[in-house]
Parts: structure tokens; C-alpha cells; sequence
């Protein structure tokens, strides 16, 4: 008998150990506790959305057994992410795996503190997905989410979080947000206490393009102008009634649904490139995204 | 792939296989003449452990050893609040599960359960511990268990849970849903059986 099986149980149960250090206990609801990853060494803890009942007086159970109060910094419901920062200081901060490396079929833990004590399920990465709005990417799993491992860690097997778990997000399936959205979502409720999503300030309605431009683009679609608001990014652009957007920056534009996805993952104060089809003529406008409320 | 991974998959295959192979020679079957279900010798003159749910209220038991032979128990002890109970078999020499310690449990780690789902005898879930103690999700506090992520069945229940070298660390009791189920530690086990066999010098 070689100790292969031994040794890789052993390595999972170290991993859970190890990863369970920037694991804490979040209680923030009525009913059972749930679990939370430490983002930061000076206390700031990210967990679930659903799990936060209350803003204030939030309950942090630390890996040492120690528990601080911690207070709502933000939330967003469409990840399902929520962010708070307690006072406790010198904590410990989990590795994050790079994105690019994690693969389907890869052995995948999920961690959570419930409890006192540091829980483990073991399952793959069944498949990867991102909904409309191009900063949300989710790996989803078939790892039993057992009562209270919601905002915990989708760690893989050397212990690098590929994102957080959340069992509400879809029914019967264990999602984890993968960690770049998830940074990009733990940033904006840092540094803004919400998602900024970007505005330009149009209505638009999707339309065919001309024949020559369709060829030429190759796209048959764009989002075609119908109203422009005083004074909005879009005006301040130099965007007109009657225009056809075809793309914002890198992303092709082919109707109302993937200008949105577009504007949602596009940076807010920052410019970026506008091409439009004007009587049958590409052209290239600068615009400043502005901040849709 | 490269050779070298494939070989440790195969490793992996054959550690699994292996410690099962020596799991089922300690496994029988229990009838109770209604229903059926696992338990493991856990001593060669013939002491079988098991749940106290496969036994309960039964008087007429049958034990199917692994080496064929099917013979009549005796219940010795049953303990229905612990949901453990002692079966002893007219027999010698009898090859013994390996007895674990339960208190060295750590979730994450690799566990096999093994039993008699639907009369498929010696059938095997295998998967994780989710944690152990006496407070966890789900279960009443004050008593201890292990939580597993497993696919365990009901005809799993008395049956052995071991680690990944076949040392028995639990005796698989209760399901929650179709990926949890929990069982007794083996120190609970061997509580039960100093409390209910005192002075019978068995116990390992």
C-alpha cells in the first residue's frame, strides 16, 4: 500500500487548518451564524449579502476564539457580497489563486466557521459562469454548502481562495464569485460604500445598421440613439439623436442589453472610447463616464 | 498526461481499494428479521459493534460474516440514546477492524463509509469530514459527532466509517440530506463498551 490516500487527505486536512486562519464567524442574523474571509490584516472581513440581518453591532468570531464587533461598510445583492470592518488589527490575510489557473475538475474545498471551529466539504469545479453584467464571473461547484458556509472561502488544494461561497444565489447550486469580481465589488463598497455602474445619459433602442457598415464592422446591430440628456456625458460628448453605438471601448454593442453590460463594468470619472455609425460613416468619440444613480 | 501523474492517480485508486479490501473482512451483515444492516467486528471472539437502530427490540439477529458463515447473535448491550449497540457471535479467531482515534479528526481529511445500502453489500461512499464535536449545525448540542461530506444511504447505518488507512474512527449512524451524514466517534464507541461490559477484558 503506498501513502498517496494519506497523504493527500493529510494535505486537505492542512489546507483546511491553514486557510481556517483567515476564516472568521459572522454573526449578523437570527438564525444561524455564518462565515466570513479575512480581506485585510486591519480588520476588514468579507462575507455574504444575505447573511447581514443588521448594520451594526455585527458579531466577528476570530480563528484565536476572540470576538470583535464589526459595522456594515456596504452591500451588493447582485453578487451577493457584503463588507465589514471591525477594529481588530494584525489579522491574517488568505492567498488568492489567480483567476487564469483555475480549471474544471480541479479538487475544490469550501471552508466555513459556523462554529468555533473551522469546517471543510470537498468537491470540483463543475463549470464557470458570468451573467450579463461583465464583472460577475462565478465558479460553480458541486461542494455541499452545509449550514452557515455562506461567505466563506472556495479554497483550492494549496489553500488559495478561487472566491467566495454563496448558496443564495441560485437555487440547489453552490456558486463561489470568482476573486476578481469579487475585488472589484470589495473595492467599490471600500472606497465608495456602493457599485458604482456607469451613465452616459442616451436612450436607445436596438436598430439594424446600413449594409455597408454592418460589413465593415461586422456586427448587424447597434444601439441606435432616440434621446440625449442635458448636460450628460453623452451630450458633453458630442452625441447626437439618430447616432447608432456599436462599441464602448473593447466591447461590441449590438443592443440595449450589452450597452448596459458594458456600461456596468466600465470605470466611473475615467474616459473612454465611443464608435458610432453616423449617416452611414464610422466615427470615434471620447467620452467620460459618468455615475449612474 | 504524463506518466507520472497517471501513476499517482493509479496509487491513489489502489490506496482506496486497498483499505477497503481490509475494511470488509471486519464487515458483517446484520438481519434483525424485519430489516438489515452493517456492523464491524471489533474483537476476533466475536464482540460486532453496531447501531442500536439495526437491533432494537429484536430478539431473533443474524450476523453473515465475511467469510460466509451466517450465524445467530446475542445482543449484549444496547445504549438507544447513544444509538449504539454490542452483538457477540459464537465464533474465534475472527479478523478485527483496526480501531482509530476519533479525537485526531480533522475536517478536511479523506473518509470512507462503508455498509449495505439496499442489500448492495459492502458498498462505499467516500468524501470528507465537515467538522466534529458537539456543537454542530443541525444536530442537538451536548453530544459528539462527525459531520461527513459523503453520499451515506440508510443501510450504511452500523456500519464502519475509516480514515484513509482503514483505521475505524466512527460507526455511521445518520443522514441529513443526500450529501451529509454524520456518525459516532469511535471514542463515544469505546465509552459505551467499558459502561456496558465493565469487566470483560475486550476492549482494545
Amino acid at each position: 500500500m503506498s501513502d498517496i490516500l494519506k497523504t493527500l487527505s493529510d494535505a486537505m486536512a492542512e489546507t483546511a487548518e491553514r486557510t481556517g486562519q483567515s476564516i472568521v464567524q459572522v454573526n449578523a442574523r437570527r438564525r444561524l451564524p455564518a462565515t466570513g474571509i479575512i480581506w485585510s490584516a486591519d480588520g476588514v472581513i468579507v462575507t455574504s449579502h444575505h447573511v447581514v440581518e443588521t448594520e451594526d453591532r455585527i458579531q466577528i468570531g476570530l480563528p484565536g476564539g476572540q470576538v470583535v464587533e464589526g459595522t456594515l461598510v456596504g452591500r451588493d445583492p447582485s453578487t451577493d457580497v457584503a463588507v465589514i470592518r471591525t477594529n481588530a488589527n494584525g489579522l491574517t490575510v488568505p492567498a488568492w489563486a489567480e483567476a487564469s489557473e483555475v480549471r474544471v475538475g480541479h479538487l475544490a474545498l469550501a471552508l466555513g466557521r459556523p462554529g468555533d471551529s473551522v469546517q471543510a466539504t470537498l468537491g470540483v469545479v463543475s463549470a464557470f459562469s458570468h451573467s450579463a453584467d461583465e464583472h460577475k464571473y462565478f465558479a460553480q461547484t458541486d461542494v455541499v454548502m452545509y449550514p452557515g458556509f455562506s461567505g466563506g472561502p472556495l479554497v483550492n488544494v494549496t489553500g488559495q481562495v478561487i472566491g467566495m461561497n454563496s448558496s443564495a444565489l441560485m437555487r440547489g447550486v453552490s456558486l463561489a464569485v470568482q476573486t476578481p469580481s469579487l475585488k472589484h465589488v470589495v473595492d467599490s463598497l471600500l472606497q465608495h460604500g456602493k457599485i458604482r455602474r456607469g451613465y452616459l445619459g442616451v436612450g436607445v433602442q436596438p436598430a439594424h445598421l446600413p449594409a455597408a457598415a454592418a460589413e465593415h464592422l461586422g456586427q448587424r446591430s447597434g444601439a441606435l440613439v432616440v434621446s440625449v440628456e442635458e448636460n450628460s456625458p453623452a451630450e458633453k460628448a458630442g452625441l447626437y439623436m439618430g447616432d447608432t453605438i456599436v462599441a464602448l471601448n473593447d466591447h461590441r454593442i449590438e443592443d440595449m442589453e450589452s450597452l448596459l453590460s458594458a456600461l456596468g463594468g466600465a470605470a466611473v470619472g475615467e474616459a473612454a472610447n465611443l464608435k458610432i455609425v453616423r449617416a452611414g460613416q464610422v466615427h470615434d468619440l471620447s467620452v467620460m463616464i459618468g455615475e449612474r444613480n | 498526461m504524463n506518466q507520472e501523474v497517471l501513476s499517482l492517480l493509479a496509487s491513489l485508486n489502489a490506496d482506496m481499494a486497498n483499505a477497503i479490501d481490509r475494511v470488509h473482512r471486519s464487515l458483517v451483515h446484520i438481519s434483525n428479521g424485519r430489516g438489515a444492516g452493517a456492523g464491524t467486528i471489533w474483537h476476533s471472539d466475536g464482540l460486532i459493534v453496531t447501531n442500536a437502530h439495526v437491533v432494537h427490540g429484536r430478539h431473533d439477529l443474524k450476523v453473515s460474516l465475511p467469510d460466509g458463515r451466517r450465524l445467530p447473535a446475542r445482543l449484549l448491550a444496547a445504549d438507544p440514546d447513544r444509538d449504539l449497540a454490542a452483538l457477540s457471535v459464537d465464533a474465534t479467531d475472527l479478523p478485527t477492524i483496526e480501531i482509530g482515534d476519533s479525537r485526531q479528526v480533522r475536517p478536511g481529511q479523506w473518509v470512507m463509509a462503508v455498509g449495505h445500502p439496499w442489500g448492495i453489500q459492502g458498498s462505499v461512499t467516500s468524501g470528507v469530514v465537515i467538522g466534529s464535536g458537539d456543537a454542530l449545525p443541525e444536530m442537538r448540542p451536548g453530544r459528539d459527532w462527525i459531520a461527513l461530506s459523503l453520499h451515506m444511504r440508510p443501510g450504511h447505518s452500523g456500519g464502519p466509517l475509516v480514515d484513509s488507512q482503514a483505521r475505524l474512527i466512527g460507526i455511521n449512524t445518520m443522514i441529513t440530506g443526500p450529501d451529509v451524514g454524520f456518525a459516532i466517534p469511535v471514542q463515544t464507541v469505546k465509552l459505551f463498551l467499558k459502561e456496558a461490559l465493565g469487566s470483560r477484558e475486550i476492549i482494545v
